[in-house]
């Protein structure tokens, strides 16, 4: 794919996501797109945040769970990265009204690095030695394609379909808790809704982020200290909307919550 | 209490139940020949099935719950769990082996069980009351294995076939209700080395505990309550997961280590 539509493909993303205006799968335009091509879609759009003036706080690894990996026929993660406007403190309204267009909610563990991470050959050990701590968090994905008619090569130029996400009001050593057993559970206006454990994410969240720094180091991009890094989703995404309040509580790290608007 | 059965219709329909399970052979439905049947006359089928084990010398060691999840519930519609009783044979220790040839079509759950310290009387048992009463919580795999075809029943036909109850394990570290959050507790099982269900303790009834609570209450109804020193296991937190032969199965529980069996 030449520099000329990958630039075309990013900006139209970019300016979906400013509108609220979903568009047609790229998929589906008749061209022929790799994994490769969509990441530098990604960048593309990214590089439009960044000269509005958005920083960069982190990233998130996507597609970590068995029942999502087999509904995309990809038996990998994938990436996008995290900017100031993105994140939101537990208990804050969330205005999706506003920001997004069609949001679906994910309970995860947020890593907070204190060492720069820098692949390949990055081990669990490594991943757990250079984390400040782990937190509670909920991602609240989005789709800039139409009715989340997604492949893979679309959610990754599409940012992982990342939208805003919440960190709880906790943090806890990762000395401290078993990160593969943590239970989660997630209750959406005041009914439990669904139960999971660490072990979701690929086996451990720390695997995870393992594979975001070694598939990143192959690229020359470190995991840096003080990024935020969402570890994906530890129970099925939920569709909500404005007026909705949700709260997710993992075992051993704490809880988190959003209202939206 | 609504019953429809004659002494003689639960005396056979329990002898009937339990020569499935003794010889390992699927039967139909008992709802389909008694479609009036109640609640009541399953669970009189079901304690007659407990009364031949006795008097046959088997030990009671314990009590569990099932249809514990409030999705399942709703899906059967009702408003209750039900429940079931554990033999002495049922028990199995950690690390052992289940003998498929002895079961007709074994799955597993995962699930936290307690003991009691004291004793728990229904109706109004609440939550603090089965609090106070707990003396220790201990991880548990449970081995269910319906009695009727293809494992498909309604309510009424699983009261009379003990819940489908057959086997349990438990295992890994017992633990004081002070130690451990039994809400957001993980469980991550696993069969022949691959994840295969995951969860937290909320899913049963939002906590385990509230299963111990609505357990005192039934019984309550016939006039029996928990005594002091009794074995639960308060329902499952994963699906059901099938075993066959050859498989071996381990579940990770948060902070209480892990319970493990061989199925040959």
């Amino acid at each position: 794919m030449d520099q000329i539509l990958i630039n075309e493909l990013g900006d139209e993303l970019y300016q979906a996501m400013v509108n609220r205006e979903a568009v047609s799968p790229l998929t589906e335009r008749g061209f022929a797109i790799s994994i490769d091509d969509a990441y530098h879609i990604s960048l593309r759009m990214l590089e439009r945040r960044l000269a509005a003036g958005e920083k960069i706080i982190g990233k998130k690894i996507g597609v970590t769970s068995k029942a999502v990996q087999n509904m995309l026929g990809v038996y990998q993660p994938d990436f996008g990265y995290l900017t100031d406007a993105m994140v939101f403190n537990s208990g804050e309204a969330m205005p999706i009204s506003q920001r997004l267009m069609q949001p679906k909610a994910e309970g995860e563990i947020a890593f907070i690095l204190k060492k720069d991470l820098i692949g390949p050959g990055v081990t669990n050990a490594d991943v757990l030695a250079a984390t400040e701590c782990v937190m509670p968090c909920f991602e609240i994905v989005d789709s800039r394609i139409r009715d989340w008619k997604i492949r893979i090569e679309d959610t990754v130029a599409d940012n992982a379909s990342c939208g805003l996400f919440v960190l709880g009001d906790t943090a806890v050593s990762p000395r401290q808790v078993d990160l593969v057993t943590c239970g989660m559970l997630v209750e959406k206006n005041g009914q439990l809704l669904s139960t999971g454990a660490g072990a979701a994410a690929l086996g451990s969240p720390v695997n995870c982020v393992a594979w975001l720094a070694n598939t990143l180091g192959r690229f020359g991009i470190p995991l840096k200290a003080g990024e935020v890094i969402l570890s994906g989703s530890l129970v099925p995404l939920e569709p909500v909307k404005a007026g909705d309040f949700m709260r997710v509580e993992i075992g051993g790290i704490g809880s988190a919550s959003v209202r939206f608007t | 209490m609504n019953r429809t059965l004659t002494r003689e219709q639960v005396l056979a329909l329990a002898e009937h139940i339990e020569n499935a399970e003794l010889n390992v052979h699927d039967i139909g439905k008992v709802t389909h020949d008694f479609p009036s049947m109640t609640f009541a006359d399953a669970y009189d089928v079901q304690w007659e099935i407990r009364r031949r084990k006795e008097a046959r010398g088997n030990k009671i060691v314990g009590l569990k719950m099932g249809l514990t999840s409030w999705a399942k519930m709703a899906q059967m519609g009702v408003e209750t769990p039900i429940y079931g009783f554990l033999a002495d044979y049922f028990s199995v220790p950690d690390g052992g082996v289940i003998d498929c040839s002895k079961l007709i079509h074994p799955k597993i759950e995962a699930e936290i069980s307690v003991v009691t310290k004291a004793p728990l009387h229904g109706p109004g048992c609440h939550l603090g009351d089965v609090i106070a009463a707990i003396d220790y919580v201990i991880p548990t795999v449970e081995v269910i294995d319906s009695r009727y075809e293809n494992f498909k029943f309604d309510l009424i036909s699983v009261v009379a076939d003990n819940a489908s109850s057959t086997r349990f394990i438990t295992g890994g570290r017992m633990a004081s209700l002070e130690e451990v959050d039994l809400r957001t507790l993980g469980v991550v099982m696993e069969k022949n080395g691959e994840v295969v269900e995951l969860g937290a303790g909320a899913a049963v009834l939002g906590h385990p505990l509230s299963s111990v609570a609505m357990l005192a209450n039934l019984l309550a109804e016939r006039g029996e309550h928990i005594p002091a020193g009794t074995f639960i296991m308060t329902g499952g937190i994963t699906a059901a997961v099938p075993v066959a032969p050859g498989d071996n199965i381990c579940v990770r529980y948060q902070g209480l280590g892990s319970v493990s069996a061989r199925f040959i």
